[in-house]
């Protein structure tokens, strides 16, 4: 059987991203990429505990936070991984159209985090809080800004999933991509929640 | 359907530049990391003929800097890493039984990400100036260095670092899923565990490299502010960023050569490694606490003893496993019968050297002893100990051992142990000298030193040492030259090989192995060999071959990030714009063209196998 | 065994540089350690070189012999002997190890009796201050003899590192308030001029950023000190002249007595320093030569290039040579 040829429900398995030897190597992979992200973010954080306070005539993170807006971005994002994990039911019983569905709500519910952060920003900067402002600004932007980086980064490659296979049914080829695109997702969102608690609540605290 | 994709056979430079074959890429990782080997080490002979004499005026005092500089950077960067990734390419599938490794379309991108690193820092020579703030390259200095020089440094390192992190993710891969048929993970050859253990070292110590250079980027660019002490940054930020990968990035190193060397060892004794099990774990533990070291680089930074008295105390515990690698090295060659080939000679010339570099390593450990050690001539001895004594002489071993499997010829035993005399003789006169150097007061990184202070004679007698160094790599070049002229070997299993690579035909087929072969323990050929087979039992039947397609796209995504680099060194938008671009419209084509490859026909394997010799 | 090596590595080099032959209390523990530990580690290697001349000596392969040795899978006990040992012998050195980084760690006040002094890494120059006695100056330490001194150590621009191998092994200075660092110097009972180095990295010169540490008698200390507070830039003749010069060119920059800049060195008392910037030979040739192009001696360094004809090169020279203690 060729890979790329649609599956139906008579020869679906019951793993369809990892039924293949290159679905399997790449599920690995990506597991892989994944713990070398972590590090990569565990890094970025140091940073930022180590430069939080250095403040200089900025504002101060208890100042600056707007915990409103903050929780509301971190309500959409947790909100777009439970759509990707039902996507993934999706995927998993061969219904590529709930499949669509479920990923092009958690592309919008990813979106208008990204707005939010945007908007964010804008009111930091007015605020005097700039990258270049002080030590905290370049640690805190570089940090939250990594990440918004790789929520922007998540919309494209959903786009260009959901564009490139609109007309295909879930095969052996696509499964994969489709599964390790909601890993991604799902890996986003975990940073998320520490940045939130790290960055927004001990900001907020002390 | 599985026979769409025709058969695509490109030639000549197409062929190199698209080839997503693990043995084309060794091939390629091999060649650069040959140049650069050569650009390195010009540039350490600049340095030592300043150092000569004292008060020398060679070269002038910001020169040195970027001397020395690209010589640390291009060494450890675009040598010996390359180096490294060529024997891993061109030996780890085969020893794993194994058609490809687990991404060849990455492999490739790989291989040309590190290119394009490596061609862009060394073009900063032509563009106003190398880096010169040292490879460590420290905050302040480094980002309040004038001129173009350290963003080259890092953009380069960055583009390679991508490169060498996703070659690392491949091997791992590779290495846990695309093991043959009774290929368990305690039967893998050495070299192929320490590959596994280097790539899972690399997975995790680059990233901070990539945070630590974005910060420098940023600070150069962008004016952010993480080390500039006026703003509230800090500077220890960097160092600790640095060596948090630095000293991961030494092991990463080393590995791969005690595993080359661990191969030679047991080869050219006939028998088979002593303490297989042993060795495993300790490659295994070095590898673990490399990542628990790094301050040992920071005592003289002002940590507190504390934290200076818990890194020294691990630093020390690496000399166990360690030194349990060196007693399974001897006593794999007790009771032996050993045969002096070049690469043995290699092999053996590297256990007595190495052991010098790692005891002075132990002492290194002693914070109060290393305030007097730290950044003098000592260190400087005590690193090309390991760094040469240790990672170069194995790859030369291996370079040595594997080079008829790689290109089907052997180089030449008399030049090749004119080539281990020359090189060795001078190496050690090159570096014992600069223990005492530094103990008799000579700081490391000096562009030249007064005379009156007692430095002069070993001074003099260092680049002597560095001389016959280069003496020796030329011969190496020549005898490389020569053998291009050869024919082929003879046989294709010259050294009486125990691991699965020296079951293959010559020329290595494209597939690797017509069947997968099925292992049945430790050194799976020597097995075979004494069972009286002549060649592997197949674990399948004769078929169809699945073969990736070759691809010019790794190619064109790495000079997208290079065209992208000099847009930011000279900090024109519309160029980083257009670089990026090139880059993602190739990750995109990459993306949406599904490729499936083609397969080569078992009619075709099938003719090959009537024409192998073996 | 000990004294052996001690006897080997001593008589390496130059006296008032070379850490092994250590004057003062701080450099003689380290280097009793170095001493301890290239003890073990000489022990280490001869068992693997013994061990390794047998046998590629015994276990080459013969002419004509091509028979298969045995295939050795290990020996427990040996692999037991060769792990546990050398954690033993990593425990003999581990313990005093500990010890001294606790010892010779110095907090960030001076106690009782020691003498305190703040030392600035500059590019390319050391700025020395005695807070107590209020004295600053550059380049040329003056300490007594049988002193323990308290040194907070930061840096004006980048990363330096003060190292005086004789007395004392290296500890950076590091730019930023936040990363201030101590360390001591026991200065020992000889009357010596020690040579101390830059030991980082730090731009162009670096191998250029030596300075000198003379330890005195005590009584020479006290005379120096108090005829430090009284200098003033006062000076005669063809001086004369050139001190005026001094003053409209220089002084923003370099103070003299109570007078003048603080971003370069302090030049009181200049005339009875050893070097000129730390590297030439004191006379007057290369007080002029430094003065027409410093980039010249140290490039990089931050001087600019005053300037002056030839004239007043010379009356500034001989101003600054006349500016004597004593």
């Amino acid at each position: 059987m060729d890979a790329g040829q649609r599956l139906t429900d008579a020869n679906f398995p019951e793993h369809p991203e990892k039924a293949t030897l290159e679905g399997k190597n790449k599920f690995l992979g990506f597991w892989l990429f994944l713990g070398g992200e972590t590090v990569l973010f565990a890094t970025l954080f140091g940073t930022y505990l180590g430069l939080r306070h250095m403040n200089m005539d900025g504002p101060s993170t208890e100042e600056l936070f707007k915990l409103p807006t903050v929780f509301l971005a971190t309500m959409l994002l947790l909100t777009s991984s439970l759509t990707s994990v039902y996507a993934v039911l999706a995927l998993k019983q061969n219904r590529v159209r709930t499949l669509q569905k479920w990923f092009i709500i958690t592309l919008i519910l990813g979106l208008g985090f990204l707005g939010l952060e945007v908007y964010e920003f804008m009111e930091y900067v007015h605020e005097g809080h700039t990258f270049t402002s002080s030590a905290f600004g370049s640690a805190f932007y570089t940090l939250v800004g990594f990440h918004g980086g790789h929520v922007a980064f998540g919309c494209l490659w959903i786009i260009t999933l959901l564009i490139r296979n609109w007309n295909r049914g879930i095969t052996l080829v696509n499964a994969p991509k489709y599964y390790l695109f909601a890993l991604y997702w799902h890996f986003v969102d975990v940073v998320w929640v520490f940045i939130f608690t790290v960055v927004y609540l001990m900001g907020k605290v002390g | 359907m599985s026979t769409h994709a025709s058969h695509k056979k490109r030639s000549g430079l197409m062929d190199w530049l698209t080839t997503v074959d693990h043995k084309k890429i060794g091939i390629l990782y091999l060649i650069a990391g040959g140049f650069f080997f050569i650009i390195g080490g010009l540039e350490a002979m600049f340095m030592r003929i300043q150092l000569f004499k004292p008060e020398n005026d060679f070269v002038a005092a910001e020169t040195f800097n970027q001397l020395l500089t690209m010589h640390g950077t291009t060494m450890i960067f675009f040598a010996a890493m390359p180096l490294i990734f060529a024997f891993m390419n061109a030996v780890v599938p085969l020893q794993i039984g194994a058609r490809d490794v687990a991404f060849p379309f990455v492999n490739a991108l790989g291989f040309w990400l590190f290119f394009f690193g490596g061609v862009l820092l060394n073009l900063s020579w032509l563009l106003g100036g190398a880096p010169d703030a040292g490879w460590t390259a420290y905050a302040p200095l480094s980002t309040t260095s004038e001129g173009s020089g350290v963003d080259f440094y890092v953009l380069g390192l960055q583009i390679s670092g991508a490169g060498t992190l996703v070659g690392g993710i491949n091997f791992l891969v590779t290495i846990i899923n695309m093991r043959a048929p009774g290929m368990t993970f305690m039967r893998m050859p050495l070299f192929t565990w320490t590959a596994f253990v280097t790539s899972g070292l690399i997975l995790f110590a680059f990233p901070p490299l990539t945070i630590g250079l974005f910060m420098l980027m940023f600070e150069r660019v962008f004016d952010a502010n993480f080390f500039n002490p006026d703003n509230g940054g800090n500077i220890l930020i960097w160092e600790h960023i640095f060596w948090i990968f630095g000293h991961p990035e030494v092991y990463i190193l080393i590995l791969p050569s005690f595993g080359a060397i661990s191969e030679v060892v047991a080869t050219f004794s006939r028998k088979r490694l002593f303490g297989y099990s042993a060795m495993v774990f300790a490659t295994v533990l070095i590898g673990f606490l490399g990542f628990m070291v790094w301050v040992h680089h920071m005592f003289t930074v002002g940590l507190g003893p504390v934290a200076n008295s818990i890194f020294a105390v691990a630093t020390m515990a690496i000399a166990v496993p360690t030194g349990v690698k060196i007693f399974n090295w001897l006593f794999t060659m007790w009771g032996g019968k050993i045969v002096f080939s070049t690469a043995m000679l290699w092999a053996v010339g590297f256990i007595p050297t190495f052991v010098m570099g790692g005891v002075t390593g132990v002492m290194l450990a002693i914070p109060s002893a290393d305030y007097q050690f730290h950044d003098s001539y000592f260190v400087v001895a005590h690193f090309h100990y390991v760094i040469v004594g240790g990672v170069i002489l194995g790859l030369f071993a291996g370079l040595y051992y594997w080079y008829p499997r790689m290109f089907n010829r052997v180089l030449n035993e008399t030049l090749g142990k004119i080539h281990f005399w020359t090189f060795f003789i001078g190496f050690h006169l090159t570096f014992f000298p600069q223990h005492f150097l530094g103990l008799m007061g000579m700081p490391r990184r000096v562009f030249t030193y007064l005379s009156g202070q007692d430095l002069d004679q070993l001074n003099f007698i260092s680049t002597i040492g560095a001389f016959l160094m280069a003496i020796g790599t030329i011969v190496l070049f020549v005898n490389v030259i020569i053998s291009t002229s050869k024919k082929y070997a003879p046989s294709s299993d010259p050294w009486h090989g125990r691991t699965l690579e020296w079951a293959i035909p010559y020329p290595t087929p494209e597939y690797n192995f017509a069947q997968t072969p099925l292992v049945r323990g430790l050194d799976a050929f020597w097995i075979e060999k004494a069972a009286g087979n002549k060649g592997m039992t197949p674990a399948e039947p004769v078929g169809d071959i699945h073969m990736p397609n070759p691809s010019i796209l790794p190619l064109i995504m790495s000079i997208g990030l290079f065209v992208a680099a000099f847009g930011l060194i000279y900090d024109t938008m519309t160029v980083v714009v257009i670089g990026m671009a090139i880059t993602f419209i190739s990750m995109f084509f990459r993306s949406v063209i599904d490729d499936h490859g083609f397969h080569i026909h078992k009619e075709e394997v099938e003719e090959d196998l009537k024409g192998v010799k073996l | 065994m000990f004294a052996m090596l001690a006897l080997l590595l001593m008589g390496c080099g130059d006296p008032t540089l070379s850490a092994l032959m250590p004057q003062g209390e701080v450099a003689d523990k380290q280097y009793s350690l170095m001493v301890l530990s290239l003890a073990i580690m000489i022990f280490v290697l001869l068992v693997v070189f013994v061990i390794y001349v047998f046998v590629i000596i015994k276990f080459r392969k013969r002419k004509g012999d091509d028979t298969i040795p045995e295939q050795v899978e290990g020996n427990h006990l040996l692999e037991i002997l060769w792990t546990a040992i050398p954690i033993l012998l990593l425990i003999i050195l581990a313990v005093p190890t500990v010890m001294q980084t606790f010892d010779l760690s110095a907090k960030d006040k001076p106690k009782k009796g020691e003498l305190a002094l703040k030392v600035t890494g500059h590019q390319y120059w050391w700025e020395f201050e005695y807070p107590k006695e209020e004295i600053i100056t550059s380049q040329e330490l003056v300490l007594p003899v049988n002193t323990k001194v308290h040194v907070e150590l930061s840096s004006a621009d980048v990363i330096h590192s003060f190292w005086i191998p004789s007395l004392a092994g290296k500890t950076d200075t590091n730019p930023g308030d936040g990363s201030k660092n101590y360390m001591w110097i026991e200065t020992g009972s000889k009357e010596q001029v020690y040579k101390g180095k830059c030991a980082e990295l730090c731009g162009a010169s670096h191998a250029l950023m030596d300075f000198k540490v003379k330890v005195v008698s005590k009584d020479k200390y006290q005379a120096w000190v108090s005829s430090f507070k009284k200098a003033s830039g006062k000076a005669t003749g063809n001086a004369a002249e050139g001190q005026k010069i001094f003053e409209k060119n220089c002084l923003s920059c370099h103070a003299v007595g109570k007078e003048g800049g603080n971003t370069g060195p302090n030049l009181t008392g200049f005339g009875d320093k050893q070097r000129v910037a730390g590297v030439l030979e004191h006379d007057k040739d290369n007080v002029k030569k430094w003065i027409e192009d410093p980039q010249k001696v140290k490039p990089g360094n931050n001087m600019p290039n005053v300037p002056l004809n030839d004239e007043e090169v010379d009356a500034v020279a001989d101003y600054l040579l006349s500016l004597k203690l004593q």
